[in-house]
């Protein structure tokens, strides 16, 4: 009961927030939408050891291509991110394939993915004449709300968006958690060869979640640059980035429905509380200890936080179900 | 030949010394440690840093400067692995991989914070030397035969001396050392220090060329974690080769098309040949 009135308040606190929030805070609190999808997309495949660190790749294909569709070839975006979540998805199978098949995992895989991301970075920096290069680029604006150009200049209007983006990205973990996928993959990353013995079938357990992951973080990438509407290489390509992805869905909690979300909401809020704590006097102070904090949690919460809160949560039931 | 071919390939090769010291450091680590510090290229930064601060603003002469970099780069793995990767020793590899990148934030915004986003250089004017028709610079020359001195004395001391070969056999089986009377965490330190040493080393090889910036660790940091993966990781030989095909890759593709093109390149190869063989080129 108490469970089910939590969930309606929160629904009700979701979907009144835009009346509430200032502009600022609704800024916050779309990007804490977005990027907590994109950080769901990530900890699909992170949660069962694929640990990627190139998801920039598939940030950047879904960033750029829609753009430069609708830019250069008046494509709307709504034919355009379909476009990049299938090119992200074929990339991701044109290495994953051979990595599954070669058994390319761990510290190897992380770097081959890192390798493609830069790949990636590089071409867009590269074809500076069609993208801009490091100067990024600018969506052409339609200047008014519109359905067909996906741009919505108001941020309450957006926020929806970002919101039905989540739920949906939350409702896809949710429905790969409960199906046999999800068990099989858990098996593969406990010991591959014994799960192949029991007749798992390894390639398409992998790549089933490693393209839904890549086409996901490309809707994503897609949807933030529609509201951002500008987008610059570095930005959804870099290492960083790449990193910042992984770090979040850590720090929040990849094995929890909500987790990617939560390392969505500390590491904004942090990033931004920081910067605004120490202005932009010291450029570079809310960084460092941002860093700081990310080794300290790697250290002392590898379960990030939604792990540590199911962990204090499980333990009464626990001690009651022992006597 | 073209001329200006056969300077793209003398300076490839001259690259290729520079980054198989990188390589060689963060495969010492990996081999012993079993952990891929990705914030080595960081590091290297710190050692820049290091050295330009201490000629520019202490006055130091450019030797003294460049051994202190070394000392203070050698004192940072030490840390680095005392404050961050022996608390988790013991957990997944991927956690060890994602602390160290931590480090790399911090690293790089804490040089921010010290140094501002300039781009500093020791300001030296090196001659040109010309060798028949094609010209090479002199820091480039001296870069690359220090690097390799460093390499031929990693080696040297890895196969002859008493402590080399314990982290050489701590390398090959962690446990029966620990049996044998090894005190691991004495030999972990130590690795550390001269992995540390050596993105000293080459810190200062680099700043003979680069200018030195906070985010510098990005233009070298990936490449370096090619070439090791593609040597096969914990593989010395293997890194010290991989060294020169990925240099050679970037410095002719960069001839022919563009620095970036030459760059995606060399990555697409990396891809396509670990994909290939998984345990490196030099595997067995």
């Amino acid at each position: 009961m108490t469970a089910r009135l939590s969930k309606a308040l929160a629904a009700l606190v979701l979907l009144l927030a835009p009346l509430a929030l200032r502009d600022y805070f609704l800024h916050i609190a779309v990007q804490v939408l977005l990027w907590g999808f994109i950080y769901t997309a990530w900890s699909m495949m992170g949660r069962f050891g694929l640990v990627s660190l190139g998801h920039g790749a598939f940030l950047g294909i879904g960033a750029y291509v829609p753009a430069l569709l609708w830019n250069d070839y008046d494509v709307t975006p709504w034919l355009g991110i379909p476009a990049s979540m299938l090119l992200a998805a074929l990339l991701a199978l044109v290495v994953g394939y051979p990595a599954t098949r070669m058994r390319v995992v761990g510290h190897y895989y992380a770097l081959v993915t890192l390798a493609l991301s830069q790949v990636v970075l590089l071409s867009i920096v590269a074809l500076r004449d069609v993208t801009g290069g490091s100067l990024g680029m600018t969506p052409r604006a339609a200047g008014h709300a519109s359905w067909y150009a996906l741009q919505f200049p108001e941020k309450s209007q957006f926020y929806f968006l970002a919101l039905a983006l989540w739920l949906a990205g939350l409702a896809l973990w949710l429905w790969l958690e409960r199906g046999m996928g999800s068990k099989a993959l858990e098996a593969i990353n406990e010991d591959e060869g014994a799960a192949a013995a029991i007749g798992i079938d390894v390639m398409r357990e992998k790549l089933r979640v490693t393209l839904i992951s890549a086409g996901l973080t490309a809707l994503g990438g897609g949807v933030y640059v529609q509201y951002l509407m500008y987008v610059n290489p570095e930005t959804v390509s870099g290492v960083g980035v790449s990193l910042q992805i992984v770090f979040a869905a850590i720090a929040g909690g990849m094995y929890s429905l909500l987790g990617p979300t939560i390392g969505a909401l500390l590491t904004l809020v942090l990033a931004e509380g920081l910067r605004v704590a120490f202005g932009t006097h010291f450029i570079g102070a809310a960084n460092t200890i941002y860093g700081v904090l990310l080794v300290l949690f790697i250290i002392f919460m590898p379960r990030g936080i939604a792990g540590l809160v199911e962990g204090l949560l499980a333990r009464p039931g626990r001690a009651a179900a022992a006597e | 030949m073209d001329i200006y071919l056969l300077e793209a390939v003398t300076n490839g090769i001259l690259l290729g010394g520079v980054l198989a010291l990188l390589a060689l450091g963060l495969n010492l680590i990996f081999g012993v440690v079993d952990v891929v510090w990705i914030a080595y290229a960081e590091l290297v930064m710190c050692g820049m840093y290091a050295e330009w601060w201490l000629t520019d603003s202490a006055g130091w002469p450019v030797p003294m400067a460049a051994v202190a970099a070394v000392a203070v780069v050698a004192l940072l793995g030490v840390l680095v692995h005392l404050l961050i990767i022996a608390p988790i020793l013991g957990s997944a590899p991927i956690n060890q991989l994602l602390a160290t990148g931590g480090l790399l934030f911090f690293l790089q915004s804490a040089a921010t914070l010290l140094f501002g986003t300039d781009f500093r250089n020791l300001g030296l004017r090196l001659p040109v030397i010309a060798l028949g028709d094609i010209f090479i610079s002199l820091s480039r020359l001296i870069a690359f035969f220090a690097a390799l001195l460093g390499a031929a004395a990693l080696y040297l001391f890895l196969s002859r001396s008493f402590l080399g070969t314990a982290i050489r056999a701590v390398a090959q089986d962690r446990e029966i050392m620990g049996l044998m009377g090894v005190d691991q965490r004495r030999i972990y330190l130590l690795t550390s220090a001269i992995g540390g040493g050596l993105a000293g080393l080459a810190a200062c090889l680099l700043l003979l060329q680069y200018d030195v910036h906070p985010f510098i660790g990005l233009t070298f940091g990936p490449i370096t974690f090619m070439i090791c993966v593609l040597g096969g990781l914990g593989n010395m030989i293997g890194g010290f080769v991989a060294a020169f095909i990925i240099s050679q890759i970037i410095a002719v593709a960069g001839y022919y098309v563009s620095i970036e093109a030459s760059h995606v390149l060399a990555f697409v190869v990396f891809i396509v040949l670990i994909l290939l063989r998984p345990q490196g080129i030099l595997g067995k």
